[in-house]
């Protein structure tokens, strides 16, 4: 494994952490975007050896995907919907800081009990891959905005795809692309789903989306 | 002849959704739907030849599982017509809230329900954990939808959490299926890959890293585990199956849960081979336990009658993974309970969809004298009842008494009796609901659309309801023989 890798992981983290901070919803979308090319060009760098037709088809369509394709079709989202451009975080920019300051030291508990059975493996790729995971979580449970938590999940699928790419654990092309062809079609869906928010609530705050629980608060309903 | 079980739903799915005539979209549909069964009924005497080496081929599991999902796809198509020739596609009205709100065109819908059978049949026939992961998302994607059929503010949130929540879930699949690629790794850095068989293989040798082993099982369970409703992981599922109409709620709740199930019952299986079956097997009680103990409590004064449907379908599939984290005859037990419990919430999904058709509310204190208004619906209702409850002489019945049994033999007197009392609390609770339904005479001011139920609307769900019966009453051979080789292969007996 080349050491290149660790500054492209190295990168990948301050990505995360870039985006905990960042207020603006545009700028979210620009650092996922990113972060979905790094991950892309990740098992090239990693193993400059070994790059076949395999690994070049699946690297091109995950940056296409991931560094493309998607920021497009959210940022169109972004503009057709007429919402608000703040990120409106449930926890403020700080904490969340300090939340992914927090996954790291976990995710780096969590690698210290799991030996890679790899040795030539740079000791970084699970950390780091499981912190972005974790943050890709929180980003998910923590954000009230539809938007933002499909980035959420863009970061989760991001960790593990690094996870995967870093490591070369090459699945038949088959199975690769219909992975890609998956997520995909989960982030259009999505997308489509957050027009009929902005449709039916003018908004997409996912606040508004609390008719359906058994907990109800005896305040607000009613 | 795979193929032609994936690709005819497919097919025909692309066709509806371009025809403009609703007729033929109810043709497409239904023919889909038999030459599936017959397709799936002759797998039954000849298993299908394997496609690609081991990329997909049906296996015992494969098709119990297939031979569910086939059975309540037909009723649900038959059931699918008379429904959607009765709702307005215009507009419909919601009496709770006043809301008025446009439907989903039909061809989207019957489109929908199309690719969502070939997605899950591609899951029973997976023998390749990549590809099991494609197909099982793909059962998420082609079925939001559906859960939107309704267009108003409610099914789109039920639409986005499903959405989400599942995904989000699905992912840490994914990450599972990494993981576990990494306990295959080689000393030479070469990782295998990650066909079904091949991962049983190597596990019996014992060329797996355990650690991995556990961890992967540990995010797959997470991952099938949201999709399958185990608690706490099940807040999408009481919202996805009230908002959808009520054939899309059966097939969601009948088939949809027990494909992810598959797929937690393939990596136990690695996990039993491996030697780790106590490990997994513990922890699939506890989360049995655990999406009981939620479902009781959720059940507890549930005021929405389709709601609780959703929440005896989260006790069910606990009771699933409780089965098989037992081992021994509980294994045998909890597939016939898969079957029967599919038959049976089927049916009751069916039949609330005639009471909700009837009645315009899901408010369960609104909706009094089933009985009376619609006889049929009605005794159906109450026989669901003691159905889903297991009474005798109801298949489920049988299978909960066989996984109990084993709790018992084993000496694990402290599951059996937070699992029974559990059950208990449940029967009170629900009866306690669905008799008042049931019984005495409709409100003064609530009207009711008074018309003769239709064959179409009541055959489905009386069918299923005599099949749950005879299951109770006798097991043909071929089953039995099916279900212990299942129970075998997965470290039973």
């Amino acid at each position: 494994m080349s050491p290149y890798s660790d500054i492209v992981l190295a990168l990948l983290a301050l990505t995360n952490l870039i985006f905990l901070a960042s207020s603006r919803l545009l700028a979210c979308i620009r650092i996922v975007a990113v972060q979905g090319m790094l991950v892309g060009l990740l098992p090239l760098i990693a193993y400059p050896t070994s790059i076949g037709l395999h690994a070049l088809c699946i690297a091109a369509g995950t940056i296409l995907l991931k560094g493309v394709l998607f920021p497009w079709l959210l940022r169109k989202a972004l503009r057709e919907t007429h919402m608000r451009r703040e990120v409106e975080p449930l926890v403020s920019y700080p904490a969340s800081m300090f939340i992914g300051f927090l996954t790291l030291v976990v995710a780096f508990w969590i690698s210290a009990q799991l030996p890679l059975p790899l040795p030539t493996a740079s000791p970084l790729v699970v950390p780091l891959a499981l912190s972005t995971i974790l943050i890709g979580l929180f980003v998910v449970i923590s954000r009230i905005k539809a938007l933002s938590q499909v980035l959420g999940f863009l970061i989760l699928e991001n960790g593990i795809y690094a996870f995967g790419a870093a490591l070369l654990l090459e699945q038949p092309l088959v199975v690769e692309l219909g992975v890609l062809l998956d997520v995909f079609v989960a982030v259009f869906v999505m997308g489509i789903a957050i027009f009929h928010i902005s449709r039916e609530f003018d908004h997409i705050d996912t606040d508004a989306l609390d008719q359906l629980a058994d907990w109800t608060d005896p305040v607000s309903s009613e | 002849m795979i193929l032609a079980l994936i690709l005819i739903p497919g097919l025909a799915g692309l066709l509806s959704f371009i025809s403009r005539s609703s007729r033929v979209q109810y043709g497409l549909l239904l023919a889909a739907a038999i030459m599936h069964v017959g397709l799936t009924a002759s797998a039954w005497f000849k298993l299908p030849a394997p496609i690609g080496q081991n990329w997909l081929f049906l296996d015992d599991v494969g098709l119990l599982f297939l031979s569910i999902i086939s059975l309540l796809f037909l009723a649900a198509a038959l059931y699918g017509v008379d429904y959607l020739r009765r709702i307005d596609h215009g507009h419909s009205r919601s009496r709770e809230q006043g809301l008025i709100f446009r439907n989903t065109p039909q061809a989207t819908l019957v489109a929908s329900l199309l690719f969502f059978l070939a997605a899950m049949t591609l899951v029973t026939v997976s023998q390749h954990f990549g590809i099991l992961w494609v197909a099982i998302e793909a059962t998420t994607l082609t079925s939001a939808p559906m859960i939107y059929f309704h267009r108003n503010a409610r099914s789109l949130e039920a639409t986005w959490k499903y959405l989400l929540i599942c995904s989000v879930g699905i992912a840490l699949a994914l990450m599972g299926n990494i993981l576990l690629a990494v306990a295959t790794l080689a000393p030479n850095g070469e990782s295998a890959p990650l066909f079904i068989t091949q991962i049983g293989q190597l596990a019996a040798q014992e060329h797996l890293h355990l650690p991995w082993l556990k961890a992967a099982f540990l995010f797959l369970l997470v991952g099938y585990g949201t999709k399958m409703g185990l608690a706490p992981l099940h807040t999408w599922l009481p919202d996805a199956h009230s908002e959808a109409p009520a054939l899309v709620s059966a097939l969601l709740s009948g088939a949809l849960l027990n494909c992810a199930f598959l797929g937690l019952l393939r990596i136990h299986q690695v996990c039993v081979v491996a030697g780790l079956g106590v490990f997994s097997g513990d922890l699939l009680i506890f989360f049995g336990l655990l999406s009981l103990l939620f479902a009781a409590v959720f059940i507890l004064g549930q005021t929405d009658y389709k709601r609780l449907l959703a929440y005896s379908s989260v006790e069910h599939m606990g009771l699933l993974a409780l089965g098989v984290g037992l081992g021994g005859r509980a294994v045998f037990g909890s597939m016939l309970h898969a079957l029967n419990h599919s038959l049976t919430k089927a049916m009751l999904f069916f039949v609330a969809g005639n009471i909700l058709g009837y009645y315009r509310t899901r408010i369960a204190a609104d909706v009094q004298g089933v009985l009376r208004v619609m006889p049929l619906s009605g005794a159906l209702w109450i026989a669901g009842l003691l159905a889903i409850t297991g009474f005798p002489p109801f298949g489920l019945f049988i299978s909960e008494f066989i996984i109990f049994k084993e709790a018992l033999d084993q000496g694990r007197y402290l599951i059996a009796a937070i699992g029974l009392s559990l059950l208990g609390l449940i029967f009170v609770s629900m009866s306690a609901i669905i008799l008042r339904m049931a019984q005495g005479s409709p409100a003064a001011g609530v009207q009711i659309q008074r018309r003769p139920e239709s064959l179409l609307a009541v055959g489905p769900p009386a069918l299923f309801c005599l099949l749950t019966i005879v299951l109770g009453l006798y097991i043909p051979q071929r089953l039995e023989e099916l279900l212990t080789r299942i129970a075998v292969f997965l470290g039973g007996g």
